[in-house]
């Protein structure tokens, strides 16, 4: 069980929280061509190692943050806003 | 009568107080202070289990969680565990226990024949054998010859307390250096916690000989307790650490809880360190027939002699390589018995002053020798010895080493080193915040142990605890047999894996550990291979020509010891794991004979009353009269604020904007790729204040998906979003009738239709609390949605049926929707369906502005012209076609599905039935005739336009 810190509540349990993606995913305007947007909506990394993901606190505060976190060890390295 | 084999003094028993228990139908006593194994040790019982595969006699193996043999079913009064393990288990008074692998008993085993045959069915037998015409030919039957103990499928499993606390320190075992440890680590105000397996603590110094600070281990272990105990330690007995997972979380499941209706309780520790101080498991000598009842781990016979009392043996004989076996044959010579001990070492390489006193006492010390078998066969009768001598014996316990318990540590991702020297594995990798302590650690001298574990609690060296017992050689590799006495040498008790197995697999190059474990089964029972596994590690070097340090281990797996599911899931069972959603006025419905089902999940009624027409009487009363249907699950979802109209109308596909305020308007919302995610009405009550009415199934989503988009674009002190579905109640009320039933409510607002047209939304009251009144439609008929506080819905829902409204089910609802062509997301549309495949382009050729899924509406799959499209299907006949059938098409003289048919009803306004589909191409096919087929049955039908009712709406002013 894996202990997350919420940049608004602290170090909290995993189960306060729900995985919400790669950090750092641009949405790209309607103008975007269809490569740039299949891009956006349906690939993402993956990474061995070393990741910054996006996790929402929604058994808490409910806000959405930054974790840097390594998926091999699981080490989390820090949080922050990302709104 | 089987003579009694309990000692008259010694061992921490209560002989004042006898428990009466049976195995296998005959009736035994023991007495408090025993374990289920210690008890039918002291009654003479030698054969305790059939194995699993071959269905050889078993007896007692270990005194601890490693018992590869003596699994027992269990019953206490409720209790039934089908898997007990006999040397965890406390005895009680009125325990009945039975062998479970023996088809008859453990005495007498009709399958015992299977034994005879056994050469003919080595490792991967089964895999080689049974494969024409498939495995599941012969699986159950096999299956039926295998297996450990019967779920009785009339139990029913009570739950488990669970408890979730925190930690400075958690000490994982309570022997010398846990206990060292927990006393180092509690003296700076620290919180401490110190889980021990066993009912006391002191671990092996509760039965082996040591001194500490000058006083026996046993009184240290006691004053060291009652030292922890003061400072505010909290101190768990019965309780095994099951696994250590991410970020130091540790699971116990503790045992004899009066609280816990199963008796158990899993807690789960944080804690800021992890101090393992688990000790180290005795590994077995490999001889021939070293399975046979009456051999048994050294260390088990000395706790089965000290602490219970059990003269384990007459004639006994202990085999061994290092020097912790010499206690063991002093105590048993102690104990009465005539000993010989075999050790495999050289006289040169044992201690002459320990050689000594084995002498002294009378013990017969061979040296330079090894056991090379057991005789005898339901029990043993003697040894052969590799330097030609036949001892006869009753009883044969043996120490091939110790291998340190490094189970926590591996779950922590630490990477154990080999230790050439001692035969065993050590902790290697340094685990950020996990320690390991003692004998796990792979240290042997006590007062090594306590000062090294002092040091770890946070103490200095010099305030250790100290001992002057000292061992020379406490562990050593296991040696291996030399010759070939072409007898079996079990390595794997629990899954029947012999020495010959494991050269099987490496002549058929299975000789990878992970390779070999799969192939042979080794270390896959229930006890994980903690006597079998450097065993087998050993013996695949010796056979492959490698060394054990570069073949590596399999994955230590939670949990440590078998847990029962239900102690794991605890109170999330039934409707507290998966809470059903409930309607305020649930009660009201259940008077007026609702029939409930789960609808997304929540708890609706399905439709009112017992006999079979009551979804059509429904129907025609919503056509003809009114109905009162109750949609307080409806999502009532309250985006406020400045922003709150753009926010809207970047997360609706239908623009929200430009809604006055004081009207509704219909709208779909859908995902970044497009897909139609959910339908529904938003309301604005004000400027900046608006209701998303989603579907009851989606409003966790729905809130989640505003939230989401919220935080990502928008002022967050500009609009805020708050899920107000369980504060309200709502009310609809529909059908010609509805006007002047709503009117009778009396909620203050002007229903004049010029003044309140459809689709508009007014505040009124009810019963001096605020009620909203929505003019909006699910049936096609005139119809409102009256939300209240969610107490006053059973009120309200009265009020309207006193004026005259029928109660109106989801079922009937589905037919009404249906024939207006009014679809159910998720249910008329799928993972591919696209706004305008269901008529709903306008937004998508208008809209410039950016909404959710926006460019998703413009690929060129989205732009297509055979996509599959919304329509409705008539078909001939009475019946209605089954939902799934599939619109086909002949291609090239094969069948192919051009889409499904997606809700299909018997519409009683209609008098035929009516469906919904999705068909490529939809009305722009060429032909409307449609042929359909669902499971072999085929239909003829026509495509139409979705709505087969009023197609002008004129009914919703009705």
């Amino acid at each position: 069980m894996q202990h997350f810190p919420c940049p608004w509540c602290g170090n909290r349990a995993e189960v306060e929280f729900r995985y919400a993606g790669d950090a750092g995913v641009q949405r790209p305007t309607r103008t975007a061509d269809d490569a740039a947007w299949a891009q956006y909506v349906h690939f993402r990394r993956n990474a061995k190692g070393a990741a910054k993901e996006l996790w929402v606190h929604s058994g808490g505060c409910g806000r959405w943050f930054a974790l840097s976190r390594d998926t091999v060890t699981h080490t989390i390295t820090g949080s922050e806003p990302v709104a | 009568m089987i003579p009694s084999r309990r000692m008259e003094q010694g061992g921490a028993i209560d002989r004042a107080q006898r428990l009466r228990f049976t195995f296998d139908g005959e009736a035994y006593e023991g007495h408090a202070g025993d374990t289920v194994a210690s008890a039918l040790l002291a009654n003479g019982v030698r054969i305790v289990g059939r194995s699993f595969k071959y269905h050889r006699p078993r007896g007692i193996y270990t005194a601890g969680p490693e018992e590869p043999s003596a699994i027992l079913d269990l019953r206490l009064g409720n209790r039934h565990d089908p898997n007990a393990r006999a040397t965890l288990e406390p005895l009680a008074d009125g325990m009945e226990l039975r062998s479970i692998h023996a088809n008859g008993t453990a005495e007498n085993d009709r399958l015992g024949f299977l034994d005879r045959i056994a050469r003919f069915i080595p490792a991967a037998f089964y895999y080689k054998t049974f494969m024409w015409p498939n495995w599941m030919a012969y699986e159950h039957r096999i299956r039926a010859l295998a297996g450990l103990g019967r779920v009785d499928l009339s139990s029913r499993a009570t739950s488990a307390a669970h408890r979730h606390v925190q930690a400075d320190v958690c000490v994982v075992g309570a022997g010398p250096a846990g206990l060292a440890a927990a006393l180092a680590a509690s003296t700076r105000g620290k919180r401490v916690m110190l889980v021990e397996a066993q009912g006391e603590l002191g671990g092996t110094v509760l039965y082996r000989e040591a001194m500490i600070d000058g006083m026996p281990g046993a009184d240290w272990a006691r004053q060291a307790e009652r030292v922890l105990r003061d400072r505010g330690v909290e101190i768990l007995r019965r309780s095994t650490a099951l696994a250590l997972y991410d970020h130091n979380v540790l699971s116990i499941v503790q045992k004899d809880v009066a609280a816990s209706a199963n008796d158990e309780r899993l807690w789960l520790v944080r804690a800021g360190r992890m101090v393992v101080a688990t000790g180290a498991i005795e590994r077995p000598l490999l001889f021939a027939n070293n399975d046979r009842p009456g051999i048994m781990l050294a260390d088990a016979a000395l706790l089965y002699t000290r602490r219970y009392a059990v003269k384990v043996g007459n004639a006994c004989v202990v085999a061994t390589g290092n020097d912790s076996a010499y206690e063991v044959a002093l105590a048993l010579r102690q104990a009465g018995s005539d000993v010989h001990l075999i050790d495999s070492r050289p006289e040169r390489d044992i201690d002459p002053s320990l050689a000594g006193s084995m002498r002294a006492a009378g013990i017969k010390l061979v040296p330079a020798t090894l056991v090379e078998g057991a005789g005898g066969h339901r029990s043993v009768e003697a040894v052969a010895l590799s330097n030609g001598q036949r001892i006869v014996s009753d009883v044969v316990v043996h120490s091939g080493g110790w291998t340190p318990s490094l189970h926590l540590y591996c779950h922590a991702k630490g990477k154990p080193s080999w230790d050439a020297v001692t035969g065993s594995y050590r902790p290697g990798s340094a685990v950020a915040g996990v320690d390991v302590v003692g004998a796990a650690a792979g240290l042997w001298d006590l007062d090594a142990m306590l000062r090294n574990a002092t040091e770890i609690g946070g103490g200095k060296a010099g305030e250790a605890p100290s001992s002057g017992t000292g061992v020379r050689q406490w562990t050593a590799p296991t040696p291996l047999p030399a010759g070939k006495s072409g007898k079996r040498i079990w390595v794997d008790l629990q899954n029947d894996v012999t020495i010959a197995d494991i050269k099987l697999a490496v002549r058929e190059n299975f000789s990878a550990v992970e390779h070999l474990k799969r192939y042979t089964t080794i270390g896959m029972g229930t006890d994980q291979g903690k006597t079998s596994n450097v065993n087998a590690l050993a013996v695949l070097a010796a056979s492959s020509g490698r060394e054990v340090a570069g073949l590596g281990t399999t994955t230590f797996r939670p949990p440590f010891v078998p847990v029962s599911m239900a102690t794991i899931a605890g109170s999330e069972r039934g409707e507290l794991q998966v809470p059903i959603r409930r309607l305020p006025a649930e009660n009201i419905h259940r008077q007026e004979g609702a029939c409930f089902r789960e609808y997304g999940g929540a708890l609706r009624p399905a439709w009112y009353g017992a006999d079979a027409d009551a979804i059509a009487r429904e129907c025609i009363a919503a056509r003809g009269n009114a109905v009162v249907f109750d949609a307080s699950s409806l999502g009532k979802i309250e985006v406020i604020g400045p922003q709150a109209a753009a926010l809207l109308d970047f997360v609706y596909y239908t623009p929200m904007a430009s809604l006055a305020v004081g009207r509704a308007r219909y709208g779909l919302t859908l995902g970044e790729a497009g897909i139609v995610a959910d339908d529904g009405v938003v309301l604005r009550l004000a400027p900046n204040h608006f209701v998303v009415s989603c579907s009851s199934s989606h409003v966790a989503w729905m809130a989640a998906q505003h939230e989401a988009w919220r935080q990502d674009r928008f002022d967050l002190a500009q609009v805020f979003i708050h899920d107000a579905t369980a504060h309200w109640a709502t009310i609809a009320i529909s059908g010609p009738a509805s006007k002047r039933i709503v009117g009778e409510l009396g909620l203050g607002v002007d229903l004049d239709d010029a003044r309140f047209p459809h689709m508009s939304v007014a505040t009124g009251r009810f019963a001096g609390r605020p009620a909203r009144i929505a003019r909006v439609s699910f049936t096609g008929e005139r119809g409102y949605e009256i939300a209240v506080p969610a107490t006053l819905g059973a009120p309200l829902w009265q009020k309207a049926r006193a004026a005259g409204a029928t109660p109106l089910g989801i079922e009937a609802l589905g037919v009404l929707r249906a024939e207006k062509g009014y679809i159910y997301v998720g249910q008329d549309t799928d993972g591919e369906t696209l706004p305008h495949d269901l008529g709903m382009g306008g937004p998508r050729a208008k809209r410039q502005d950016a909404y959710v899924g926006d460019r998703s509406l413009f690929t060129p799959a989205a732009s297509k012209p055979n996509r599959k499209r919304l329509v409705g299907i008539l078909v001939e006949g009475k019946a209605p076609i089954p939902v799934g059938a599939h619109g086909i098409e002949l291609k090239d003289g094969r069948r192919r599905s051009l889409g499904y048919v997606t809700s299909s009803y018997w519409s009683a306004a209609l008098g035929h039935p009516i469906a919904l589909g999705l068909i490529e191409g939809g009305l722009e096919r060429a032909s409307a005739a449609i042929e359909l087929e669902h499971l072999g049955q085929r239909f003829t039908g026509r495509l139409v336009p979705p709505c087969f009712l009023d197609p002008k709406g004129e009914r919703l002013n009705g």
